[in-house]
């Protein structure tokens, strides 16, 4: 059991939890995520790591409620338990294996989309801390749909916010805004990477080759152990059929076959509808 | 004349029944079944069984006890060699080992030495007489990678020669395949599973859920951090492996594991437990193994019409006899000489059928079974809403990744000598992590090698 130390709404459909789970604490790292199951019947639920802080044994992890599982996990109380949470997996981000050398010349623009804001998080603090300069676009649909606002203030040197409706920053995309600000305002970056839907994702990248711009996407597949035992998180990426789960979650945007992984990610839209339409009555 | 008694058939729910439900397929002997198919033992004085059997049991002085109703003794008898008999009665391969070299089996039908195991095994768990033989706590920590099979029966040796022994486990069970990969109707899994785990913790092994070795804690963090003097790695073989044709990505294509481990460890027949598992219609299981067998049960049971494809002749399947047996008893269709080369999508790209070539046996290959070869122009295809892969696993490379001077060979499987010894001392491995992908049982023979050897090892340290 992992208990939950804080939680608090970002949104009405967004919630962040700090847990305590000593060992995933002190051995994460940027880019890696976590698989929580909320009880005991509970589904296995792959979540990216918000933050997370050894000396504390903390871990924070940012869910949006969208099937019966994660509406579940959004109704775990401060003071309660989460039954399992296992990681960090997945493989960190690729500038944790650079060096300060290799850092200093690099420039990161980070292209954040919804829920995805939270783990881009960690990864703008670890560049911070290493002297990178790093610029982060916040994408939601209304403003009131931002979350990590502050946060990621305080850790990047550069914040720009777009939101569909114009209601906050920017009214359009994150594509449109990244045009904006590499082609009008002549910002230069020698990385971009894109944590959001799969959708955003997929867009965000096809800009980004038209900037000429490196791009790093990180996939929110379906998952059931995480540990490179099930395959349902399979992608192809360069023609290649690679397991999201231990060979990811991040990878080449250019090179990912983004409308398979979209077309995979569906795949139990039925089922999940049935099971938050069923009576939960026991 | 005791070999004169037929072998004590085994009763087994009805396969119209049991098509429908995830309630065990067998059993099991009575007391009086078992106690008179015991009396057909003819207690030879060299038992080949013993031989036959990779964790030697005492088989013919277990049937003895059973013979004289002592099942009590019986059970003790077996307890000195096996952690999880319940389990072995149930998964072990006797036709190939201790009933395939039982005497009897020449001219008849060799004794049920399997099933006795279970009724054994089963009737010192409802009647709570297990006992607990442990010595005295040595001080020596070891730690045990994986709670499988190989991992079970290492730790279950070691905590009886007082070793402080904890097992850790990547998922959020113990139990590794036995519990994501054999099915409720063939291992039960609170009943047998969980209850002989609970007979392992007894013993002072503690196990500790949700710690993914090479993620969470590497084999240097147990050494260096948790303070252990051995390491025993029995973290199984489970990667899956696909054809790679055309279509395997598509919606409704799914590995064996993933199937499986959706309706086994996350229980997602089950309604009252939230992970969701296809129900399809038409389903392909490609492959001839066992786990094809449990894919294509399972399956069958969730409501499909079950197809199971492969590429050679029923006398190459690799399964179990019995399980062929019951799957065909089942309804599972059978296509052999039949290979896969592209799996069909609709514009939604979900499988709508898969297209299969012919195959016909040509000359043995290097190991023996005659390699099958395509027949030209005689592809066909079969309608399947969802196919299932079935090929087999090999050993996840996250440990020997992230642990330096632990060899591998080219299949990606630890290198270990017979006793489990692996090329960085301290570290000794077992079962599929080794062999690539094979039985419960052997994985425990593994399992129990390695436990003497890491004895041996802290001994003379």
């Amino acid at each position: 059991m992992y208990k939950i130390l804080s939680k608090e709404m970002l949104s009405p459909a967004i919630c962040r939890m700090k847990v305590l789970a000593p060992r995933v604490a002190s051995a994460a790292h940027p880019g890696q995520f976590l698989i929580v199951r909320a009880d005991e019947h509970g589904e296995r639920i792959p979540l990216t790591i918000s933050d997370y802080d050894a000396a504390e044994g903390t871990v924070t992890i940012v869910t949006q409620k969208i099937g019966a599982s994660t509406k579940e996990i959004c109704a775990l109380d401060e003071g309660g338990y989460f039954e399992d949470v296992v990681g960090p997996l997945g493989l960190p981000s690729d500038f944790v294996e650079k060096s300060d050398e290799e850092l200093k010349s690099s420039r990161y623009i980070f292209i954040a989309g919804g829920v995805g804001t939270a783990p881009v998080y960690p990864q703008v603090k670890y560049l911070k801390s290493k002297g990178v300069p790093v610029d982060v676009i916040i994408g939601a649909k209304t403003a009131d749909l931002i979350i990590y606002k502050e946060e990621m203030a305080s850790v990047c040197d550069n914040l720009f916010i777009c939101t569909d409706d114009g209601s906050e920053g920017f009214k359009g995309m994150v594509t449109g805004l990244l045009e904006k600000i590499v082609l009008e305002e002549g910002r230069k970056y020698t990385q971009a990477v894109a944590i959001g839907p799969m959708i955003m994702m997929k867009f965000a990248t096809l800009t980004a080759r038209k900037l000429g711009l490196p791009m790093i996407v990180s996939l929110n597949t379906l998952m059931v152990d995480g540990t490179g035992m099930c395959g349902a998180c399979r992608v192809t990426v360069a023609g290649k059929t690679r397991f999201a789960c231990v060979e990811g979650p991040e990878f080449n945007g250019y090179d990912v076959d983004f409308d398979e992984a979209m077309r995979r990610q569906g795949m139990y839209r039925k089922e999940e509808i049935e099971e938050d339409h069923k009576c939960r009555i026991r | 004349m005791a070999n004169k008694i037929p072998r004590v058939p085994v009763r087994e729910q009805d396969p119209k029944v049991r098509a429908t439900n995830f309630e065990e397929v067998c059993y099991g002997y009575d007391e009086s079944e078992a106690v008179l198919e015991a009396s057909r033992c003819l207690h030879c004085k060299n038992p080949r069984c013993v031989s036959a059997c990779p964790v030697s049991v005492k088989i013919p002085e277990f049937i003895a006890a059973v013979a004289a109703r002592d099942f009590e003794k019986a059970s003790s008898v077996i307890a000195e060699d096996s952690s999880l008999p319940a389990v072995c009665g149930r998964v072990c391969p006797q036709e190939t080992q201790c009933e395939g070299s039982c005497i009897l089996g020449v001219k008849g039908e060799p004794v049920a030495i399997g099933k006795l195991e279970r009724f054994v095994a089963d009737w010192t768990r409802e009647n709570g007489v297990r006992k607990i033989i442990r010595a005295e706590p040595n001080g020596h920590k070891v730690a045990v990678v994986g709670s499988g099979p190989a991992g079970l029966a290492c730790a279950y040796d070691l905590a009886k020669w007082g070793y402080d022994v904890t097992v850790f486990e990547a998922l959020h069970k113990p139990g590794g395949v036995l519990e994501y990969g054999i099915p409720e109707f063939r291992l039960p899994k609170e009943k047998v599973v969980a209850a002989e785990i609970d007979d392992v913790r007894a013993m002072g092994v503690r196990i500790e859920t949700n710690v993914v070795v090479g993620r969470t804690l590497t084999v240097d963090d147990l050494f260096d951090k948790e303070g252990f003097s051995a390491v025993f790695i029995g973290s199984g073989a489970g990667l899956p492996r696909f054809m790679n044709i055309p279509g395997e990505n598509l919606n409704g294509v799914f590995s064996a594991n993933e199937f499986l481990t959706r309706n086994n460890l996350m229980e997602a027949y089950r309604d009252d437990y939230l992970t969701p598992v296809m129900h399809a219609s038409n389903v392909v299981v490609v492959g001839g193994g066992n786990v094809a067998m449990d894919a294509a049960r399972t399956a069958l049971r969730l409501g499909g019409k079950v197809t199971v494809v492969y590429r050679r002749t029923e006398n190459e399947l690799p399964a179990r006899r019995e399980e062929v047996h019951h799957a065909k008893e089942e309804g599972v269709e059978f296509r052999m000489l039949s290979n896969p080369v592209e799996i069909i999508g609709d514009d939604k790209g979900w499988v709508r059928k898969i297209r299969c070539i012919r195959m016909e046996l040509g000359e043995p290959d290097e190991s023996g079974r005659r390699s099958p070869v395509p027949v030209p122009d005689s592809e066909f295809e079969i309608e399947a809403d969802s196919v299932i892969m079935a090929l087999g696993t090999s050993p996840n490379p996250l440990i020997s990744r992230t642990t330096s001077g632990l060899e591998t060979n080219r299949r990606g499987c630890l290198v270990a000598d017979g006793d489990g010894v692996t090329t960085r001392p301290g570290v000794f491995a077992g079962g599929d992590a080794v062999t690539g992908a094979a039985t419960v049982i052997l994985a425990m023979g593994a399992g129990r090698k390695a436990a003497a050897a890491i004895d041996r090892y802290l001994r003379s340290k």
